[in-house]
């Protein structure tokens, strides 16, 4: 019998006795035998959330502003700019203002189109990268699947953004989005996964970014910037 | 009492009358308290949101077989290689064989829990192997050389000014009392050892079976670090992490931020399905995910317990616990603290063992009552403690309470007793609180109450009669 079968055993037999479904604790010590259907008529968090987490309002526009509202919270900024080429201007400006001399991004589109749009040296994390000279880069500049208002969360993935290392190596992540990105919730975040990616095409990593790192592992005092960026922009039109 | 209880006991007598310690606890409480309740408020409805990730998990957990299969078909089709392990020794060896047959040297941790657990650190130390731990928290940890305090806050108990001196002693980095400047000390240290490792190992704080993926969730980017830039990953998890669905993190994902800091969402939560897949940019070429059970399996079987396994290390009940915030947390002895420890490691670790710790609770219920996933943690230290003395009952206990029976069902040795104690009590003033006191248990940081000059028996005796018609404004 290998591992697996002693641990897949031991699971099987504890699990002949039934136990409370939650919140039926005090009705005795002994609990009653579960019908068999009873625990696929639990309550899921997957069709539920909804219902308990917090409001998103029900428009475009209000998701937007609870989006901004969340970001300044969250030490994020937010820039919404009118077209592609405002938003490359304000890249640019971002660019001056901070003194970069050198980013990484990738071949999604309309962020390697700002990116060009600067006119510095880059990398290009799609064909593979050298991990010190892209840790030597002053920002990575990445597209996502979609902003949550919500959390104020960004929703990226290794094909989305560049792998897993651009959007957390460099000191300043800048996230080019369209408006249009904008989900509402977490469950349409999930919602949206299932669609936008089938089998062959399901990343190794997806992530929730909700503002630059941070910690508070000393005195529970606020720190940004821990081991990630420092720095989350993002420039939205 | 076993060794583990005596040094409870002594732990939590110091600790709890050593001010400076309490004063930290109360001000890392009061900004996690500050923090989370205004959160937890923005919910729609958190408690029926509570009842929901409680029946998740049921669900999850009253068929681990399925979903564990689930996963590990899901995980194995990307590529990825699931190793079962039962024991602490087996999971060591699988991960020592990993790292030996990629000979690798440099190892780079983010936050595992079920690491402390089975003592990786010391052994892969001990094999001569650099083991880095790279969350703030747990690399400050490391550096002192002691497990964490909190599993959610590791160095809460430790000020700024030690943080610097610690930092001075190993790193050779100047004096400074600035937070900010600290971690920055500590990212430069770092960022170095994730570029060089071979491997890096993570926990998980949930297992998605219907995606064959793992959940973690993070502040500071160590662990996206760790899962991107080393050519081997490991992950280590206790097999009771399971959730059925990815979209049941929409839920569990914010009240774990909340709950655990009072947070919307934590800074990073990361889902990964396998090492770097084809068209993939950068990622571990392999991604070992290791099973523990460890007795997990033990709780599963105990049914009345078994919602133990739902819990999602939110830390909350620690941090609501009166007990916690007196004894601290190394006081408990264990590789889980607080309430949630007290619970769960006497079926990890042996009943006998670890019974003083459900003792340890004024069963107040906070915890019960803060609980995410709501854990009947309060009614399983009762639990804990009636099974203890089924097992083995207690011979100076039942005495005891032999004794006290004997002594309520005579009256009269009752009074004689009394009259003889107000007698003596004066007495005891000579020795109180000092090793002959009798009471010093008591008496070593509390008054005794004076036992009254006449006894309710004796006063209702000789009460002074009063007529009917006295009687009729009633009682004065
Ligand atoms: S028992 Fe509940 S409150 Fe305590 S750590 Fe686990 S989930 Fe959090």
């Amino acid at each position: 019998m290998t591992e697996r079968d002693k641990i897949f055993s031991r699971i099987r037999d504890a699990l002949k006795t039934a136990s409370p479904k939650p919140g039926s604790h005090h009705l005795g010590h002994h609990p009653t035998a579960q019908q068999p259907d009873s625990l696929t008529a639990a309550r899921t968090a997957a069709s539920g959330a909804r219902d308990w987490l917090p409001s998103v309002g029900h428009t475009e526009a209000e998701w937007i502003t609870l989006f901004t509202k969340n970001s300044f919270d969250l030490r994020t900024s937010v820039i919404v700019a009118a077209d592609a080429g405002a938003a490359h201007r304000q890249l640019r400006a971002l660019s001056e203002a901070e003194g970069w001399a050198r980013v990484a991004t990738h071949g999604h589109g309309i962020a390697a189109g700002a990116s060009a749009a600067l006119g510095l040296n880059q990398i290009n994390t799609d064909g593979g990268y050298d991990v010190h000279a892209l840790e030597r880069c002053d920002a990575g500049i990445s597209g996502c699947d979609a902003l949550i208002a919500q959390t104020g969360s960004i929703l990226l993935t290794t094909r989305s953004g560049g792998g897993r290392a651009l959007s957390v190596l460099p000191p300043h992540h800048v996230v080019i989005a369209r408006l249009d990105q904008m989900v509402p919730d977490l469950p349409s975040a999930y919602e949206l996964l299932h669609h936008t990616y089938g089998p062959a095409q399901w990343p190794s990593m997806i992530t929730i970014i909700t503002g630059p790192s941070r910690t508070g592992d000393i005195e529970r005092i606020l720190v940004l910037g821990a081991h990630g960026p420092k720095k989350l922009t993002v420039i939205l039109y | 009492m076993t060794g583990n209880a005596t040094q409870f006991q002594n732990d939590a007598d110091r600790l709890t009358s050593d001010l400076t310690h309490r004063q930290r606890i109360q001000s890392a409480m009061t900004k996690y308290y500050a923090a989370r309740y205004p959160r937890q408020a923005i919910f729609r409805d958190w408690q029926e949101g509570r009842q929901t990730a409680a029946e998740t998990k049921w669900a999850g957990i009253n068929e681990l077989d399925k979903h564990l299969a689930e996963f590990e078909k899901n995980a194995v089709s990307r590529g990825t290689s699931v190793h079962w392990t039962s024991t602490s020794e087996q999971a060591r060896q699988v991960i020592v064989d990993i790292i030996r047959r990629h000979n690798a040297q440099r190892i780079v941790k983010s936050k595992v829990m079920t690491s402390e657990e089975i003592h990786l650190n010391q052994l892969l130390e001990s094999l001569g192997f650099e083991v880095v731990e790279s969350d703030l928290g747990e690399y400050i940890q490391q550096l002192k050389n002691e497990p964490p305090y909190h599993f959610v806050f590791p160095c809460m108990h430790l000020s700024r000014e030690e943080i610097s001196d610690l930092f001075e002693n190993h790193l050779g980095t100047a004096q400074t009392h600035d937070p900010e400047a600290l971690t920055m000390i500590a990212r430069d240290v770092l960022r170095k050892k994730y570029i060089e490792a071979d491997i890096g190992i993570t926990g998980a704080n949930f297992i998605v079976a219907e995606t064959g993926m793992i959940s973690i969730t993070e502040n500071e980017g160590n662990a996206r670090l760790t899962a991107a830039l080393p050519r081997v990953m490991i992950t280590l998890v206790g097999i009771e992490k399971i959730l059925p669905r990815l979209a049941d993190l929409a839920l569990f994902l914010p009240m774990l931020a909340t709950a655990g800091t009072g947070q919307p969402l934590t800074c990073y939560n990361t889902m990964y399905g396998g090492p770097r897949q084809p068209g993939e940019v950068d990622g571990p070429e392999e991604w070992h995910v290791v099973f523990l059970d460890n007795n997990r399996t033990t709780l599963l079987a105990d049914p009345e317990q078994r919602d133990a396994l739902h819990c999602i290390r939110c830390g909350a009940c620690l941090n609501v616990c009166p007990i916690f915030k007196n004894v601290g947390g190394f006081s408990y002895g264990t590789t889980y603290q607080g309430p949630i420890g007290s619970v769960i490691t006497p079926h990890l670790r042996g009943l006998q063992d670890w019974k003083h710790l459900s003792s340890a609770s004024s069963l107040c219920g906070a915890c019960t009552e803060t609980c995410p996933v709501k854990i009947d943690l309060h009614h399983h230290l009762l639990h804990n403690r009636r099974n203890a003395v089924a097992e083995k009952p207690g011979r100076l206990e039942s005495l005891l309470w032999q004794g006290f029976t004997f002594l309520m069902k005579r009256p009269w040795l009752y009074q004689t007793g009394l009259r003889v104690g107000r007698l003596l009590q004066p007495l005891h003033g000579l020795v109180k609180g000092d090793i002959l006191d009798p009471a010093r248990a008591w008496t070593k940081s509390r008054e005794l109450p004076e036992i009254a000059p006449v006894s309710f028996r004796d006063y209702w005796k000789n009460r002074p009669l009063v007529s009917a018609g006295d009687r009729k404004g009633g009682p004065p």
